[in-house]
Protein backbone atom coordinates (compact mmCIF):
# COMPACT_ATOMS: atom_id res chain seq x y z
CA UNK A 1 0.00 0.00 0.00
CA UNK A 2 1.16 3.28 -0.91
CA UNK A 3 -0.08 6.35 0.71
CA UNK A 4 0.99 9.43 -1.68
CA UNK A 5 1.59 11.61 2.07
CA UNK A 6 3.68 14.33 -0.66
CA UNK A 7 0.13 14.76 -2.45
CA UNK A 8 -1.78 14.99 0.73
CA UNK A 9 0.75 17.47 2.09
CA UNK A 10 0.85 19.69 -0.80
CA UNK A 11 -3.15 19.99 -0.48
CA UNK A 12 -2.68 20.70 3.04
CA UNK A 13 -0.34 23.31 2.56
CA UNK A 14 -1.76 25.22 -0.36
CA UNK A 15 -5.42 24.48 1.07
CA UNK A 16 -3.93 26.58 4.05
CA UNK A 17 -1.87 29.58 2.61
CA UNK A 18 -4.74 30.26 -0.30
CA UNK A 19 -7.18 30.33 2.04
CA UNK A 20 -6.05 32.16 4.82
CA UNK A 21 -4.40 34.75 1.82
CA UNK A 22 -7.93 35.46 0.08
CA UNK A 23 -9.47 35.73 2.96
CA UNK A 24 -6.93 38.07 4.75
CA UNK A 25 -7.03 39.96 1.08
CA UNK A 26 -10.68 40.13 0.82
CA UNK A 27 -11.06 41.51 4.94
CA UNK A 28 -9.02 43.94 4.16
CA UNK A 29 -10.54 45.03 0.88
CA UNK A 30 -14.26 44.89 3.11
CA UNK A 31 -12.64 47.35 5.92
CA UNK A 32 -10.84 49.19 3.12
CA UNK A 33 -14.54 50.18 1.71
CA UNK A 34 -15.70 50.50 5.50
CA UNK A 35 -12.87 52.92 5.97
CA UNK A 36 -13.86 55.16 3.21
CA UNK A 37 -16.84 57.07 4.89
CA UNK A 38 -14.86 57.71 7.81
CA UNK A 39 -11.77 58.63 6.10
CA UNK A 40 -11.74 62.10 3.81
CA UNK A 41 -9.68 63.22 1.03
CA UNK A 42 -6.41 61.35 -0.11
CA UNK A 43 -6.61 58.45 2.81
CA UNK A 44 -9.87 57.35 1.70
CA UNK A 45 -8.65 57.24 -1.85
CA UNK A 46 -5.71 55.47 -0.87
CA UNK A 47 -8.56 53.38 1.06
CA UNK A 48 -10.60 52.78 -1.80
CA UNK A 49 -8.01 52.17 -4.65
CA UNK A 50 -6.15 49.56 -1.95
CA UNK A 51 -9.78 47.57 -1.38
CA UNK A 52 -10.00 47.46 -5.15
CA UNK A 53 -6.65 46.08 -5.62
CA UNK A 54 -7.76 43.12 -2.85
CA UNK A 55 -10.71 42.64 -4.21
CA UNK A 56 -9.32 42.56 -8.47
CA UNK A 57 -6.85 39.66 -6.69
CA UNK A 58 -9.40 37.78 -5.01
CA UNK A 59 -11.36 38.05 -8.32
CA UNK A 60 -7.95 36.66 -10.05
CA UNK A 61 -8.33 33.93 -7.81
CA UNK A 62 -11.88 32.99 -8.80
CA UNK A 63 -10.76 32.97 -12.22
CA UNK A 64 -7.93 30.79 -11.86
CA UNK A 65 -10.75 28.09 -9.96
CA UNK A 66 -12.67 27.99 -12.71
CA UNK A 67 -9.82 27.71 -14.98
CA UNK A 68 -9.14 24.76 -13.43
CA UNK A 69 -12.88 23.07 -12.96
CA UNK A 70 -12.65 23.70 -16.63
CA UNK A 71 -9.79 22.77 -17.93
CA UNK B 1 -30.79 2.34 -28.12
CA UNK B 2 -32.87 -0.38 -29.69
CA UNK B 3 -30.30 -3.32 -27.87
CA UNK B 4 -31.37 -2.11 -24.04
CA UNK B 5 -32.87 -4.45 -22.17
CA UNK B 6 -35.26 -4.01 -19.09
CA UNK B 7 -32.61 -4.62 -16.79
CA UNK B 8 -30.17 -2.30 -18.77
CA UNK B 9 -33.34 0.92 -18.51
CA UNK B 10 -34.02 -0.47 -14.55
CA UNK B 11 -30.21 0.39 -14.07
CA UNK B 12 -30.49 3.78 -16.55
CA UNK B 13 -33.23 4.91 -14.28
CA UNK B 14 -31.90 3.58 -11.07
CA UNK B 15 -27.98 5.40 -11.73
CA UNK B 16 -29.96 8.26 -12.42
CA UNK B 17 -32.05 8.20 -9.10
CA UNK B 18 -28.86 8.18 -7.83
CA UNK B 19 -27.48 11.33 -9.55
CA UNK B 20 -31.13 13.21 -7.84
CA UNK B 21 -30.03 12.01 -3.95
CA UNK B 22 -26.57 12.66 -5.27
CA UNK B 23 -27.55 16.31 -5.69
CA UNK B 24 -30.24 16.19 -3.39
CA UNK B 25 -27.58 15.32 -0.58
CA UNK B 26 -25.14 18.05 -1.80
CA UNK B 27 -27.07 20.56 -2.11
CA UNK B 28 -25.97 21.93 1.44
CA UNK B 29 -22.40 21.70 0.82
CA UNK B 30 -22.64 24.67 -1.59
CA UNK B 31 -25.15 26.58 0.01
CA UNK B 32 -25.60 25.91 3.24
CA UNK B 33 -23.43 28.41 4.54
CA UNK B 34 -24.47 30.52 2.02
CA UNK B 35 -28.61 30.39 3.19
CA UNK B 36 -27.71 30.55 7.00
CA UNK B 37 -26.13 33.67 7.18
CA UNK B 38 -28.06 35.19 4.65
CA UNK B 39 -26.09 35.97 1.70
CA UNK B 40 -29.10 34.88 -0.52
CA UNK B 41 -32.37 33.75 -0.06
CA UNK B 42 -33.06 30.06 0.24
CA UNK B 43 -34.53 29.58 -3.24
CA UNK B 44 -32.41 31.63 -4.79
CA UNK B 45 -28.95 29.92 -3.66
CA UNK B 46 -30.54 26.43 -4.52
CA UNK B 47 -31.80 27.64 -8.06
CA UNK B 48 -28.14 29.32 -8.68
CA UNK B 49 -26.22 26.16 -7.03
CA UNK B 50 -28.64 23.55 -9.40
CA UNK B 51 -27.86 26.17 -12.55
CA UNK B 52 -24.05 25.55 -11.92
CA UNK B 53 -23.99 21.63 -11.58
CA UNK B 54 -26.14 21.44 -14.66
CA UNK B 55 -23.65 24.00 -16.72
CA UNK B 56 -20.64 21.92 -14.87
CA UNK B 57 -21.99 18.71 -16.29
CA UNK B 58 -21.51 20.03 -19.58
CA UNK B 59 -18.31 21.64 -18.81
CA UNK B 60 -16.16 18.95 -18.34
CA UNK B 61 -15.25 16.32 -21.16
CA UNK B 62 -12.75 14.20 -18.90
CA UNK B 63 -15.17 11.49 -18.16
CA UNK B 64 -14.96 9.45 -15.10
CA UNK B 65 -12.86 6.32 -16.91
CA UNK B 66 -13.89 4.00 -14.02
CA UNK B 67 -16.67 4.63 -11.38
CA UNK B 68 -14.85 3.28 -8.71
CA UNK B 69 -11.41 4.68 -9.15
CA UNK B 70 -9.66 1.00 -9.02
CA UNK B 71 -11.52 0.24 -5.46
CA UNK B 72 -13.44 -2.79 -7.00
CA UNK B 73 -12.05 -4.66 -10.07
CA UNK B 74 -14.57 -3.69 -12.71
CA UNK B 75 -13.50 -6.66 -15.43
CA UNK B 76 -16.26 -8.61 -15.87
CA UNK B 77 -18.56 -6.45 -13.58
CA UNK B 78 -22.18 -7.56 -14.27
CA UNK B 79 -25.22 -5.34 -14.60
CA UNK B 80 -27.01 -6.64 -11.93
CA UNK B 81 -24.02 -5.49 -9.73
CA UNK B 82 -23.79 -1.99 -10.68
CA UNK B 83 -27.37 -2.08 -10.33
CA UNK B 84 -27.21 -3.81 -6.86
CA UNK B 85 -24.58 -0.99 -5.39
CA UNK B 86 -26.63 1.49 -6.79
CA UNK B 87 -29.72 0.77 -5.03
CA UNK B 88 -27.29 0.33 -1.22
CA UNK B 89 -26.20 4.09 -2.57
CA UNK B 90 -29.51 5.56 -2.78
CA UNK B 91 -31.16 4.06 0.53
CA UNK B 92 -27.87 5.43 2.57
CA UNK B 93 -28.35 8.56 1.01
CA UNK B 94 -31.99 9.00 2.03
CA UNK B 95 -31.64 7.75 5.21
CA UNK B 96 -29.01 9.52 5.97
CA UNK B 97 -30.85 12.77 4.47
CA UNK B 98 -33.78 11.65 6.79
CA UNK B 99 -31.35 11.78 10.16
CA UNK B 100 -30.19 15.43 8.56
CA UNK B 101 -26.70 14.28 8.81
CA UNK B 102 -24.10 15.43 5.88
CA UNK B 103 -22.48 12.04 4.86
CA UNK B 104 -20.33 11.76 1.30
CA UNK B 105 -22.75 10.50 -1.37
CA UNK B 106 -18.97 8.69 -3.40
CA UNK B 107 -18.77 6.78 -0.21
CA UNK B 108 -22.20 5.67 -0.19
CA UNK B 109 -21.60 4.68 -4.11
CA UNK B 110 -18.34 2.86 -3.17
CA UNK B 111 -20.09 1.10 0.03
CA UNK B 112 -22.49 -0.17 -2.49
CA UNK B 113 -19.85 -1.31 -5.24
CA UNK B 114 -18.11 -3.09 -2.77
CA UNK B 115 -20.79 -5.24 -1.05
CA UNK B 116 -21.85 -5.91 -4.58
CA UNK B 117 -18.84 -6.82 -5.66
CA UNK B 118 -18.00 -8.84 -2.32
CA UNK B 119 -21.42 -10.82 -2.66
CA UNK B 120 -20.64 -11.60 -6.39
CA UNK B 121 -17.06 -12.06 -6.78
CA UNK B 122 -15.69 -12.39 -3.28
CA UNK B 123 -13.33 -10.30 -1.44
CA UNK B 124 -11.07 -10.80 -4.12
CA UNK B 125 -12.77 -8.38 -6.04
CA UNK B 126 -12.37 -5.57 -3.69
CA UNK B 127 -8.74 -3.66 -3.94
CA UNK B 128 -7.74 -3.40 0.13
CA UNK B 129 -5.45 -0.76 0.05
CA UNK B 130 -6.97 1.73 -2.49
CA UNK B 131 -9.86 1.56 -0.25
CA UNK B 132 -7.79 3.27 2.32
CA UNK B 133 -5.90 5.34 0.38
CA UNK B 134 -9.18 6.90 -1.48
CA UNK B 135 -11.38 6.35 0.93
CA UNK B 136 -10.66 6.37 4.93
CA UNK B 137 -7.69 8.55 5.06
CA UNK B 138 -9.28 11.52 2.72
CA UNK B 139 -11.69 11.05 5.18
CA UNK B 140 -9.59 11.49 8.13
CA UNK B 141 -7.77 14.54 6.33
CA UNK B 142 -10.67 16.34 4.37
CA UNK B 143 -12.28 17.94 7.86
CA UNK B 144 -8.64 18.76 9.19
CA UNK B 145 -6.99 20.49 5.94
CA UNK B 146 -10.36 22.47 5.86
CA UNK B 147 -11.18 22.59 9.46
CA UNK B 148 -7.55 24.51 9.66
CA UNK B 149 -8.00 26.38 7.10
CA UNK B 150 -10.95 27.50 7.73
CA UNK B 151 -9.96 28.65 11.53
CA UNK B 152 -6.74 30.44 10.68
CA UNK B 153 -8.74 31.90 8.37
CA UNK B 154 -11.44 32.94 10.32
CA UNK B 155 -9.31 34.06 13.21
CA UNK B 156 -6.90 36.44 11.27
CA UNK B 157 -10.37 37.70 9.30
CA UNK B 158 -11.53 38.76 12.90
CA UNK B 159 -8.14 40.15 13.95
CA UNK B 160 -7.54 42.37 10.92
CA UNK B 161 -11.40 43.89 11.01
CA UNK B 162 -11.74 44.26 14.61
CA UNK B 163 -12.65 47.92 14.63
CA UNK B 164 -14.71 47.96 11.24
CA UNK B 165 -18.57 48.59 11.80
CA UNK B 166 -19.94 45.05 11.72
CA UNK B 167 -23.20 45.55 9.65
CA UNK B 168 -21.06 47.58 6.38
CA UNK B 169 -18.63 44.85 6.36
CA UNK B 170 -21.04 41.70 6.30
CA UNK B 171 -22.96 43.03 2.30
CA UNK B 172 -19.04 42.60 1.51
CA UNK B 173 -18.54 39.16 3.05
CA UNK B 174 -22.33 37.86 1.84
CA UNK B 175 -20.80 38.58 -1.51
CA UNK B 176 -17.38 37.05 -1.54
CA UNK B 177 -19.29 34.02 -0.78
CA UNK B 178 -21.55 33.80 -3.29
CA UNK B 179 -18.68 33.77 -4.98
CA UNK B 180 -17.06 30.90 -3.22
CA UNK B 181 -20.33 28.80 -2.86
CA UNK B 182 -20.47 28.88 -7.15
CA UNK B 183 -17.40 27.40 -7.22
CA UNK B 184 -17.92 24.77 -5.02
CA UNK B 185 -21.09 24.34 -7.05
CA UNK B 186 -19.46 24.26 -10.38
CA UNK B 187 -17.07 21.82 -9.11
CA UNK B 188 -19.47 19.40 -7.77
CA UNK B 189 -21.31 19.62 -10.93
CA UNK B 190 -18.12 18.86 -13.13
CA UNK B 191 -17.18 15.60 -10.26
CA UNK B 192 -20.54 14.21 -9.46
CA UNK B 193 -22.35 13.96 -12.46
CA UNK B 194 -19.54 13.01 -14.43
CA UNK B 195 -19.70 9.88 -11.90
CA UNK B 196 -23.37 8.74 -13.52
CA UNK B 197 -22.47 9.40 -17.07
CA UNK B 198 -19.29 6.62 -16.25
CA UNK B 199 -21.76 4.56 -14.46
CA UNK B 200 -24.53 4.27 -17.25
CA UNK B 201 -22.39 4.41 -20.03
CA UNK B 202 -20.31 1.19 -18.21
CA UNK B 203 -23.31 -0.03 -17.88
CA UNK B 204 -24.49 0.39 -21.44
CA UNK B 205 -21.06 -0.96 -22.74
CA UNK B 206 -21.66 -4.30 -20.08
CA UNK B 207 -24.78 -4.72 -21.60
CA UNK B 208 -23.05 -4.83 -25.36
CA UNK B 209 -25.03 -1.46 -26.58
CA UNK B 210 -21.59 0.68 -26.66
CA UNK B 211 -18.45 -0.14 -27.83
CA UNK B 212 -16.09 -0.21 -24.62
CA UNK B 213 -14.02 2.83 -24.20
CA UNK B 214 -16.98 4.89 -26.23
CA UNK B 215 -17.70 8.57 -25.03
CA UNK B 216 -21.00 9.15 -22.92
CA UNK B 217 -23.77 9.33 -25.49
CA UNK B 218 -25.73 12.94 -25.28
CA UNK B 219 -28.72 11.72 -24.02
CA UNK B 220 -26.65 10.23 -21.43
CA UNK B 221 -25.06 13.49 -20.87
CA UNK B 222 -28.07 15.48 -20.92
CA UNK B 223 -30.35 13.15 -18.22
CA UNK B 224 -27.48 12.92 -15.85
CA UNK B 225 -27.00 17.20 -15.86
CA UNK B 226 -30.92 17.08 -15.21
CA UNK B 227 -31.08 14.85 -12.89
CA UNK B 228 -28.13 16.07 -10.12
CA UNK B 229 -29.37 19.81 -11.11
CA UNK B 230 -33.03 19.28 -9.92
CA UNK B 231 -31.92 16.88 -7.09
CA UNK B 232 -29.81 20.40 -5.93
CA UNK B 233 -32.89 22.51 -6.63
CA UNK B 234 -35.18 20.72 -4.43
CA UNK B 235 -32.92 21.23 -2.16
CA UNK B 236 -31.98 18.78 1.25
CA UNK B 237 -33.09 21.39 3.39
CA UNK B 238 -32.49 18.82 6.05
CA UNK B 239 -28.95 18.55 5.42
CA UNK B 240 -28.74 22.27 4.75
CA UNK B 241 -30.40 23.23 8.49
CA UNK B 242 -27.41 20.93 10.28
CA UNK B 243 -24.63 21.97 8.01
CA UNK B 244 -25.60 26.00 7.85
CA UNK B 245 -27.26 26.17 11.76
CA UNK B 246 -26.92 22.58 12.98
CA UNK B 247 -23.08 22.58 13.71
CA UNK B 248 -22.34 26.02 14.74
CA UNK B 249 -23.48 29.47 14.40
CA UNK B 250 -21.99 31.24 11.26
CA UNK B 251 -21.90 35.33 11.25
CA UNK B 252 -21.29 36.05 7.16
CA UNK B 253 -17.58 36.93 8.01
CA UNK B 254 -17.03 32.81 9.32
CA UNK B 255 -19.47 31.22 6.83
CA UNK B 256 -16.92 33.61 4.15
CA UNK B 257 -14.15 31.94 5.43
CA UNK B 258 -15.79 28.66 5.67
CA UNK B 259 -16.88 28.59 1.56
CA UNK B 260 -13.49 29.53 0.94
CA UNK B 261 -11.69 27.02 2.70
CA UNK B 262 -14.07 24.61 0.98
CA UNK B 263 -13.64 26.08 -2.79
CA UNK B 264 -9.81 25.82 -1.95
CA UNK B 265 -9.21 22.76 0.02
CA UNK B 266 -11.68 20.85 -3.30
CA UNK B 267 -9.74 22.80 -6.21
CA UNK B 268 -6.66 22.04 -4.68
CA UNK B 269 -7.08 18.15 -3.92
CA UNK B 270 -8.81 17.70 -7.72
CA UNK B 271 -5.83 19.45 -9.09
CA UNK B 272 -2.88 18.09 -6.82
CA UNK B 273 -4.65 14.71 -6.80
CA UNK B 274 -5.75 13.60 -3.82
CA UNK B 275 -9.06 14.00 -3.93
CA UNK B 276 -10.90 14.78 -0.91
CA UNK B 277 -15.00 13.90 -0.62
CA UNK B 278 -17.08 17.51 -0.91
CA UNK B 279 -19.12 16.88 2.24
CA UNK B 280 -15.92 15.96 4.32
CA UNK B 281 -14.11 19.50 3.25
CA UNK B 282 -17.23 21.31 3.32
CA UNK B 283 -18.13 19.72 6.75
CA UNK B 284 -14.68 20.62 8.31
CA UNK B 285 -15.09 24.30 6.97
CA UNK B 286 -18.22 24.89 8.61
CA UNK B 287 -16.70 23.61 11.79
CA UNK B 288 -13.14 25.76 12.01
CA UNK B 289 -15.12 28.90 11.18
CA UNK B 290 -17.28 28.24 14.40
CA UNK B 291 -13.86 27.61 16.34
CA UNK B 292 -11.86 30.15 15.10
CA UNK B 293 -14.02 32.82 16.40
CA UNK B 294 -13.53 33.97 19.59
CA UNK B 295 -16.87 32.99 21.37
CA UNK B 296 -18.00 30.10 18.98
CA UNK B 297 -19.96 27.74 19.81
CA UNK B 298 -19.50 23.77 18.25
CA UNK B 299 -22.41 21.59 18.91
CA UNK B 300 -20.49 18.37 19.56
CA UNK B 301 -23.10 16.50 19.66
CA UNK B 302 -24.17 17.05 16.12
CA UNK B 303 -20.74 16.83 14.93
CA UNK B 304 -20.42 13.52 16.63
CA UNK B 305 -23.33 11.83 15.02
CA UNK B 306 -22.29 13.37 11.92
CA UNK B 307 -18.65 11.39 12.33
CA UNK B 308 -20.67 8.43 12.98
CA UNK B 309 -22.43 8.77 9.75
CA UNK B 310 -19.39 9.36 8.37
CA UNK B 311 -18.10 5.89 9.62
CA UNK B 312 -20.76 4.16 8.85
CA UNK B 313 -21.48 4.88 5.31
CA UNK B 314 -19.43 2.61 3.96
CA UNK B 315 -20.29 -0.58 5.95
CA UNK B 316 -24.01 0.47 5.61
CA UNK B 317 -24.14 1.09 2.24
CA UNK B 318 -21.97 -2.05 1.78
CA UNK B 319 -24.39 -4.25 3.18
CA UNK B 320 -27.60 -3.26 1.16
CA UNK B 321 -25.41 -3.80 -1.87
CA UNK B 322 -24.44 -6.68 -0.87
CA UNK B 323 -28.04 -8.10 -0.06
CA UNK B 324 -29.41 -6.06 -3.24
CA UNK B 325 -26.64 -8.48 -5.35
CA UNK B 326 -27.89 -11.68 -3.49
CA UNK B 327 -31.36 -10.94 -4.46
CA UNK B 328 -31.03 -9.87 -8.28
CA UNK B 329 -28.85 -12.88 -8.51
CA UNK B 330 -31.67 -15.24 -8.06
CA UNK B 331 -33.28 -13.89 -11.70
CA UNK B 332 -35.30 -11.65 -13.11
CA UNK B 333 -37.92 -11.57 -10.13
CA UNK B 334 -34.69 -11.25 -7.82
CA UNK B 335 -33.79 -7.65 -9.55
CA UNK B 336 -37.51 -6.94 -9.65
CA UNK B 337 -38.56 -7.35 -5.90
CA UNK B 338 -34.95 -5.51 -5.23
CA UNK B 339 -36.62 -2.62 -7.34
CA UNK B 340 -39.67 -3.14 -5.30
CA UNK B 341 -37.78 -3.08 -2.15
CA UNK B 342 -35.77 0.43 -2.89
CA UNK B 343 -39.21 1.98 -4.02
CA UNK B 344 -40.78 0.86 -0.43
CA UNK B 345 -37.81 1.80 1.33
CA UNK B 346 -37.48 5.44 -0.18
CA UNK B 347 -41.69 5.86 0.01
CA UNK B 348 -41.28 4.74 3.85
CA UNK B 349 -38.21 7.19 4.14
CA UNK B 350 -40.23 9.69 2.76
CA UNK B 351 -43.40 9.50 4.62
CA UNK B 352 -41.26 9.31 7.77
CA UNK B 353 -39.43 13.08 6.67
CA UNK B 354 -43.47 14.28 6.51
CA UNK B 355 -43.78 14.10 10.22
CA UNK B 356 -41.12 16.79 10.35
CA UNK B 357 -40.49 18.75 7.59
CA UNK B 358 -37.85 21.12 6.54
CA UNK B 359 -38.32 22.99 3.96
CA UNK B 360 -36.99 26.28 2.03
CA UNK B 361 -39.92 28.36 3.65
CA UNK B 362 -38.71 27.17 7.57
CA UNK B 363 -35.17 26.95 7.48
CA UNK B 364 -34.61 29.64 9.14
CA UNK B 365 -37.48 29.25 12.11
CA UNK B 366 -35.82 25.97 13.33
CA UNK B 367 -34.02 25.80 16.16
CA UNK B 368 -30.68 24.03 16.58
CA UNK B 369 -30.00 21.24 18.84
CA UNK B 370 -29.30 23.22 22.03
CA UNK B 371 -28.30 20.07 24.33
CA UNK B 372 -28.16 16.94 22.91
CA UNK B 373 -29.30 14.83 26.79
CA UNK B 374 -31.99 17.19 26.85
CA UNK B 375 -33.00 16.98 23.49
CA UNK B 376 -32.93 13.34 23.66
CA UNK B 377 -34.66 12.74 26.63
CA UNK B 378 -37.56 15.33 25.61
CA UNK B 379 -37.62 13.46 22.20
CA UNK B 380 -37.89 10.49 24.26
CA UNK B 381 -40.73 11.26 26.42
CA UNK B 382 -42.77 13.07 23.50
CA UNK B 383 -45.05 10.72 21.61
CA UNK B 384 -44.37 11.02 17.41
CA UNK B 385 -46.89 13.41 16.00
CA UNK B 386 -49.46 10.63 14.30
CA UNK B 387 -48.42 11.18 10.68
CA UNK B 388 -49.20 9.83 7.09
CA UNK B 389 -46.84 6.87 8.30
CA UNK B 390 -49.15 4.58 7.11
CA UNK B 391 -48.37 4.95 4.02
CA UNK B 392 -45.54 2.92 4.16
CA UNK B 393 -48.27 -0.16 4.64
CA UNK B 394 -47.77 -2.57 1.90
CA UNK B 395 -44.52 -3.78 1.77
CA UNK B 396 -43.84 -3.40 5.60
CA UNK B 397 -42.53 -6.83 5.85
CA UNK B 398 -40.08 -6.89 2.89
CA UNK B 399 -39.28 -3.34 3.82
CA UNK B 400 -38.37 -3.94 7.37
CA UNK B 401 -35.42 -6.53 6.92
CA UNK B 402 -33.72 -3.97 4.33
CA UNK B 403 -33.88 -1.70 7.21
CA UNK B 404 -32.46 -3.07 9.44
CA UNK B 405 -29.56 -4.08 7.61
CA UNK B 406 -28.90 -0.16 7.74
CA UNK B 407 -27.88 0.69 11.27
CA UNK B 408 -29.24 4.25 12.29
CA UNK B 409 -25.89 6.41 13.77
CA UNK B 410 -27.09 6.30 17.48
CA UNK B 411 -29.93 5.23 19.80
CA UNK B 412 -30.87 9.47 20.21
CA UNK B 413 -31.75 9.97 16.16
CA UNK B 414 -34.98 10.77 17.16
CA UNK B 415 -33.77 14.18 18.97
CA UNK B 416 -33.31 15.71 15.45
CA UNK B 417 -32.46 19.28 15.35
CA UNK B 418 -35.40 19.73 13.36
CA UNK B 419 -37.48 18.51 16.17
CA UNK B 420 -39.62 21.74 17.12
CA UNK B 421 -41.08 22.26 13.32
CA UNK B 422 -44.46 23.37 13.26
CA UNK B 423 -45.40 24.83 10.30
Amino acid sequence: MKIDWAALGSVFGVSLVVTVALVGLFTLGVVGLTKKESAEGGTAALAVTGAYACFAACAAAVAYGIYLIVA
Amino acid sequence: MEHITLLLGIVIVTALVFDFTNGFHDTANAMATTISTGALRPKTAVAMSATLNLVGAFLSVEVAKTISGGIINEQGIRVEVIFAALVGAILWNLLTWLLGLPSSSSHALFGGLIGAAVASAGWSAVNGSTVVTKVLIPAVAAPIVAGLASMLATRLSYAVSSHTDEKAASKGYRAGQIASAGLVSLAHGTNDAQKTMGIITLALVTGGVLAPGSNPPTWVIVSAGMAIALGTYLGGWRIIHTLGKGLTDLAPQQGFAAQTSAATAILASSHIGFSLSTTQVCSGAVLGAGMGRKGGVVRWSTATRMFAAWGLTLPAAGLVGAGAELLTRQGTWGTVVTGVLLIAGSTVIWALSRRKPVTSDNIHEIEPESAGVVTAAVAAVTPPPAGPVATADAPVDATADLKTTIPSPDAGTSAEPNRAATV
